[in-house]
């Protein structure tokens, strides 16, 4: 292991590492703690100047009452999650048929098209942002959920795909082989057999989407214009205008908004960094 | 009609396995043609057209490629990129100092990682309100302590002079969490049989660091690297977010001043704004395309 294990260390190193420890913690997430702190800062502290100390009383039930009832953030998260429940669905599904194709099959152009969908999935969004904002107000899907589910799905395939492939190459392939001996068919070998299989690789494909899609700004900026179909990023974004210097507000807003991903995160741990380093350590 | 049947099902048996991929595959290929690949190449072809995005397209050739050498704008988004892309990659050291600090093994490490991890996992949004907030003048947290330290006080976000490396430090926050957590993936599948043999060797510290850890965290670097440098080019939210693009645009990067040209109240410059993005598009081919290779050669060596 390295670095040297603190227990093997001097004590007075031990001790120093868990004095450390939080100290640096604090550091780090001070920006966070300090939202935290403030989203249930009564207004009249701030109006006071009071921006850092302590709260002068408890008012979290009312600043986050306030998000709720005076602004549509709960309307702009029930938007995004119908956005983001039918993407992962749609691109996890695609990327275990595709995956599972190029992990499994010799072809010629196996190499080709996966290095498509690899390559795809790194581009700038801009070069796609005129084509695609024109394709879906031609198709009368601008200013839609359907809109934006729908490129969703397609962009993601490129990195679920690169992620299933992946996986499934790891996979003992004798499995596949004495299935096809026995005659089995090519989508009973993948619905029997490679899908269960599957299944770490689908619950961590499924967090990481369900991140970056709740996440996503950019094309709710681009794809959507009105309150009715604006997911939480952009959303709140609005209201940060709306809000002006009522950062207690603004705060408890940030808070709701970043809640999903991150209790996702933490009941998903195990399988989130998985998903994040596993095409890392195949890279 | 009751032969052909059983004929094509024989079809289907022979030739199973050339067809089972493309079938597998159709799904996935049509989508992401339809939104990605042939967009790309749509692109490149509105990039030479005067277009405002609703009227007919006039051709104009190169002319909006000839614009952009004249515009001052672009240069201060492209200088601005590459500062990104410079500062951005201090994400990777970093990301592997924290990680080299978080392991071990005491009580309740866990958490910690995790809690380190944090700021990874929300929006981009999110952390540009925070960061707005922490740097704002009179009050944010940052500001404070720069008027406590120098006496002065500095409006991070409304100076010219500060305002990118403000957004570039908010954009570090996450992008250190995301590189720590390879590198501590990198250093848990780390061979410990041949750092013992180092050990036994003498070897210690940064030696120990540089000559056998290092080379062994060569995917995780890699990956961090990649990831690293994409995101440093792709950079957009934050600075719609924390500034749009100000002051007086000087805060813009190429994605930004792409978008601001194609939709924003500045008009509707749809084919100007296309030739910004397929200049980023360049830009950024140079290091997918190494990214590719390099992946390429792995795939030759499995």
């Amino acid at each position: 292991m390295f670095p040297t294990p603190v227990q093997k260390a001097a004590p007075w190193v031990r001790h120093a590492y868990t004095i450390i420890l939080p100290i640096a913690l604090t550091l780090w997430l001070l920006p966070l703690i300090g939202v935290a702190i403030t989203s249930v800062r009564p207004s009249a502290d701030l109006a006071a100047g009071n921006y850092f100390g302590m709260p002068s009383r408890f008012a979290g039930i009312e600043n986050y009452t306030a998000v709720f009832r005076d602004s549509p953030i709960g309307w702009y998260i029930l938007n995004s999650f119908k956005v983001t429940i039918p993407t992962v669905i749609g691109a996890v599904g695609l990327a275990c048929l595709s995956g599972f194709a190029l992990a499994v099959y010799k072809f010629r152009a196996n190499l080709l098209i996966f290095f498509l969908f690899v390559a795809g999935n790194f581009i700038p969004f801009q070069i796609l942002m005129v084509p695609v904002r024109d394709m879906t107000l031609r198709a009368g899907l601008y200013d839609s959920i359907s809109g934006l589910v729908l490129f969703h799905i397609a962009f993601q395939t490129g990195f679920c795909t690169l992620f299933m492939r992946n996986f499934i190459t790891s996979l003992p392939f004798a499995l596949i082989e004495s299935a096809r001996v026995e005659g089995v068919s090519e989508w009973r070998i993948f619905r029997y057999i490679v899908l269960p299989l599957m299944r770490p690789a689908i619950a961590a494909l499924s967090v990481l989407v369900f991140t970056f899609i709740w996440n996503d700004y950019f094309w709710a900026t681009v794809l959507v214009q009105g309150q009715h179909a604006m997911p939480v990023t952009a959303g709140l974004y609005s209201l940060n205008g709306q809000w002006i210097a009522a950062w207690h507000l603004v705060s408890a807003g940030s808070i709701v908004a970043a809640m999903p991903p991150v209790l996702m995160f933490f009941l998903m741990q195990k399988h989130f960094i998985a998903g994040l380093t596993l095409g890392a350590t195949k890279g | 009609m009751s032969s052909t049947v059983p004929a094509a099902s024989g079809f289907w048996k022979r030739n199973q396995q050339r067809l089972a991929p493309w079938l597998f595959l159709a799904p996935g290929i049509i989508m992401f043609s339809i939104y990605v690949i042939i967009p790309i190449f749509q692109s490149i072809w509105i990039s030479f057209y005067d277009w405002d995005g609703l009227g007919p397209k006039t051709w104009i050739g190169a002319a909006n490629y000839v614009e952009l050498l004249d515009d001052e704008a672009f240069y201060t988004s492209l200088k601005n990129n590459i500062l990104w892309l410079v500062l951005y990659l201090l994400a990777v050291p970093a990301g592997l100092a924290v990680a080299l600090f978080l392991n071990q093994t005491v009580a309740g490490i866990r958490l910690y990682k995790s809690l380190f991890f944090f700021p990874f996992v929300i929006s981009q949004v999110v952390v540009g309100l925070i960061f707005t907030w922490f740097y704002a003048p009179d009050f944010g947290l940052l500001s404070a302590l720069i008027k406590t330290l120098t006496g002065q006080n500095i409006a991070i976000l409304a100076d010219e002079r500060y305002v990118t490396l403000g957004i570039i430090a908010a954009g570090l926050w996450p992008q250190i969490a995301y590189c720590m957590i390879l590198y501590l993936t990198g250093l848990n599948n780390i061979n410990p049989e041949q750092v013992e043999a180092a050990r036994m060797d003498g070897a210690r510290g940064w030696s120990l660091l540089w000559h056998i850890i290092l080379p062994q965290l060569g995917p995780a670097t890699f990956i961090a690297i990649v990831v690293t440098v994409i995101g440093a080019l792709r950079s957009f939210d934050l600075v719609s977010i924390m500034t749009d693009g100000g002051p007086y645009g000087s805060s813009r990067v190429l994605s930004f001043y792409m978008y601001e040209q194609a939709l924003s109240e500045y008009g509707y410059r749809m084919g100007y704004g296309a030739a910004i993005a397929v200049v980023l598009f360049m830009i950024m081919m140079v290091f997918i395309t190494l990214f590719i290779v390099r992946m390429l050669m792995r795939e030759r060596h499995a």
